[in-house]
């Protein structure tokens, strides 16, 4: 059979594929990144110099909360990028634009969470485990925000200038950043929260 | 409707079924999570050896249902370095705590004189 991909269309594809992978191995350093501030989280759990500990501090109904609006914001993804490689404009923007609520919707949780306990004196200098605490999940919140940003962003361009080729894929690079932040939250509400709690 | 909207999920690794059902499997493996911890299904030991169990389960279940790892044509990079990267990262934990036990285990509040009596106690040390 002929091949019906022009040589010039391979080539951007291939190039593709290398953006695309040059994206995963920097998602790969960051579990990197994550996986050390875990450790620290590790050792440091139970110094609490006298002050709260997890158990005291954590509201697993709100932590529930923010779990599930994080788990739909990756599953409406997921469906955005379904509808972007269709082209379909409306579509993407919709999905996103869902992604992007149930985003600050976690992001208002987690800030609220975080303002109450530094109103009660829990801040990252009361103990051992608030500072890593705070690192740790703050700088996961940290990312959400980034890739809030970003989204709002492409979603933007998109709007501009409909689903082209190269917005697709800037998508998908946003997409697997989602998914990804996803995945780290569920060892954050395991190893803090629930761990915290059990 | 929902099929409309975000066009007709054909074969391709990437279609609607793909994402409804990691996401709904990763709803029940979150829900297990918390209401056994919630409500004490088990005692301490055990509800924490499930959490880390259901963990890992939605880590994977994730990973082939959101991020497509593995089904990529060969040569399999991505899976390479995902495989790369858990090395590096257990080297890590481990490595930390493994290390800071051992200092824990070296100094946790004491003098040196003392650590050392309770090191030869410990260790059943005899002159």
């Amino acid at each position: 059979m002929i091949n019906v991909v022009s040589a010039e269309k391979q080539a951007v594809l291939a190039s593709d594929n290398k953006i695309q992978f040059g994206f995963w191995v920097y998602i790969m350093t960051d579990c990197v990144l994550f996986a050390s501030l875990f450790a620290s989280y590790a050792v440091l759990r139970n110094n609490t110099f006298g002050g709260p500990s997890g158990a005291e501090l954590f509201s697993l109904p709100n932590v529930l909360t923010e779990t599930l609006l994080l788990l739909t914001s990756s599953f409406t993804c997921g469906l955005a990028m379904l509808a972007a490689h269709h082209k379909l404009k409306r579509s993407t923007l919709m999905w996103f634009g869902l992604t992007f609520i149930l985003g600050v919707g976690f992001l208002a949780l987690e800030l609220t969470e975080f303002r109450h306990l530094v109103m009660d004196g829990n801040s990252w200098r009361r103990s051992g485990f608030l500072s890593s605490f705070f690192t740790l999940v703050g700088t996961h919140g940290l990312h959400i925000t980034a890739g809030l940003l970003w989204m709002a962003v492409l979603m933007f361009k998109v709007l501009r200038n409909g689903v082209t080729h190269n917005l697709t894929r800037k998508l998908t690079l946003l997409s697997l950043f989602w998914h990804f932040l996803d995945i780290v939250w569920i060892f954050i509400f395991t190893i803090v929260y629930l761990l915290g709690a059990a | 409707m929902l099929l409309n909207l975000i066009g007709n999920g054909k074969h391709k690794q990437a279609n609607v079924n793909t994402y409804i059902t990691g996401f709904i499997l990763s709803i029940i493996l979150t829900m297990a999570a918390f209401l056994s911890i919630e409500y004490h299904w088990l005692d301490r030991t055990s509800a924490i050896a499930l959490i880390i169990v259901l963990a890992l389960v939605q880590l994977v279940v994730q990973l082939l249902f959101f991020l497509h790892l593995g089904q990529e044509g060969n040569p399999r990079w991505n899976l390479m370095i995902f495989g790369f990267m858990l090395g590096i990262v257990s080297i890590l934990v481990f490595g930390s705590l493994w290390i800071m036990h051992n200092l824990n285990y070296n100094h946790d509040h004491r003098t040196p004189d003392q650590t050392n009596s309770f090191i030869i106690k410990d260790e059943g040390i005899r002159k």
